[in-house]
């Protein structure tokens, strides 16, 4: 087994975790930039974030034979502050220059409010401008379908953004059929309680084919499992699928996806 | 019959014997938790849209009609793509007020 959690806050991880990963096959994760949980005081805060994301988070998961990859952004959870995010999206720049920075993310929106939508639409044009990947988040429970629609419907606004460029995360079954339409890449993100549990992925997976799906753990401060994309290659394989299919959703398209960043370059 | 007949590569039999076991502990679950509801203090019966959906979404699994986790999802959801004005609270609550207004 082999695979690349695409989604994995690992600053919020022990360094057990990375070598439960690195046991289970894992051979890199990307970081998208996300909420500690509480609301940091400015933009300073970001920007020694910035620097744990580019620089020892690499060298701890390197320890581990792991390659590790992030994004960069304002979060959604704090894009309500327009002023801070005005000054935090004036740092970005500079660390895009890292040589493990992917992209712009986990942009998106929480509770879909204008000042919410308008700091997603700044970043994507920050994306758009150093061309960019994205990564996006979409907001949990009874937001879900609304902030999936809002976000599809900005991008839409954009004739130069390309959505094979896009990844669209946090899918379930009432918006992965809106993404794939549209041309996204999507992410299933694997929880122990809320978001996406193993047998509804694979379940997703079976009916909506493997292209342009990835799957990952989201694993951050909450209640979550570092381990869930090897749980779900179990779970693939209890249900009798191949192991050509198994390896195309968890190596395969993170490869082709994140591949077209000129950053991501795995070890032989 | 149903679009994607066909798309898992278990018999029903196989399913049955994979998932019936933790399906029914998590169909005793909810059991348990609709008759904890009903042992609860009695000033705390007003409405609670949560439990509204919650009830409507078992309605929702006992028809036959296909899709039941989208429909579900969406009994849950905010159907709407109105932008709030400004940030309510941090957090989203797991259920839409489809009844809000009506009486009971
Ligand atoms: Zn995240």
């Amino acid at each position: 087994m082999r695979y690349i959690d695409h989604h994995a806050h690992m600053v919020s991880r022990t360094t057990d975790d990375y070598h439960q990963m690195a046991l289970t096959g894992c051979v890199a994760v990307t970081e998208p930039a996300f909420w500690p949980g509480w609301d940091r005081l400015s933009a300073e805060g970001f920007e020694d974030y910035f620097r744990h994301i580019t620089d020892f988070e690499p060298k701890r998961a390197a320890k581990y034979g792991i390659g590790h990859y992030c994004w960069l952004c304002l979060n959604p959870k704090e894009g309500e502050d327009r002023e801070l995010a005005r000054q935090v999206l004036g740092r970005i720049p500079h660390y895009l220059e890292c040589p493990t920075v992917l992209g712009i993310g986990e942009i998106g929106v929480n509770r879909v409010t204008r000042n919410e939508v308008e700091t997603f639409n700044d970043h994507v044009a920050l994306a758009l401008e150093h061309r960019q990947l994205i990564l996006i988040h979409t907001p949990h429970l009874e937001d879900k379908w609304k902030g999936t629609r809002v976000i599809i419907e900005a991008l839409g606004q954009r004739p130069e953004m390309e959505p094979g460029r896009v990844l669209i995360d946090h899918a379930e079954e009432h918006t992965i059929e809106m993404i794939l339409e549209n041309g996204f890449w999507t992410g299933l993100t694997l929880y122990p309680q809320t978001k996406v549990s193993l047998s509804r992925a694979a379940d997703m997976i079976e009916i909506y084919g493997p292209e342009r799906i990835c799957v990952a753990s989201a694993c951050d401060w909450g209640a979550s499992l570092p381990l869930a994309v090897p749980e779900f290659v179990l779970e693939m394989r209890r249900r009798g699928h191949s192991e050509a299919l198994i390896d195309k959703v968890v190596y395969q398209n993170p490869v082709e996806f994140l591949g077209q960043s000129p950053n991501f370059r795995l070890q032989n | 019959m149903e679009r994607h007949s066909g798309t898992c590569p278990l018999t029903r039999r196989q399913i049955v014997d994979e998932y019936f076991i933790e399906s029914r502990n998590r169909l005793l679950e909810i059991a348990a938790f609709l008759d904890r509801l009903e042992r609860a203090a009695p000033e705390s019966a007003e409405r609670d849209f949560r439990v509204q959906a919650f009830e409507a979404a078992l309605r929702l699994l006992c028809d036959d009609e296909p899709a039941r986790v989208q429909r579900v999802q969406m009994l849950l959801s905010d159907p709407s793509t109105q932008l709030k004005a400004k940030l309510d609270q941090k957090s989203a609550t797991g259920a839409h007020d489809h009844w809000c207004g009506e009486e009971l």
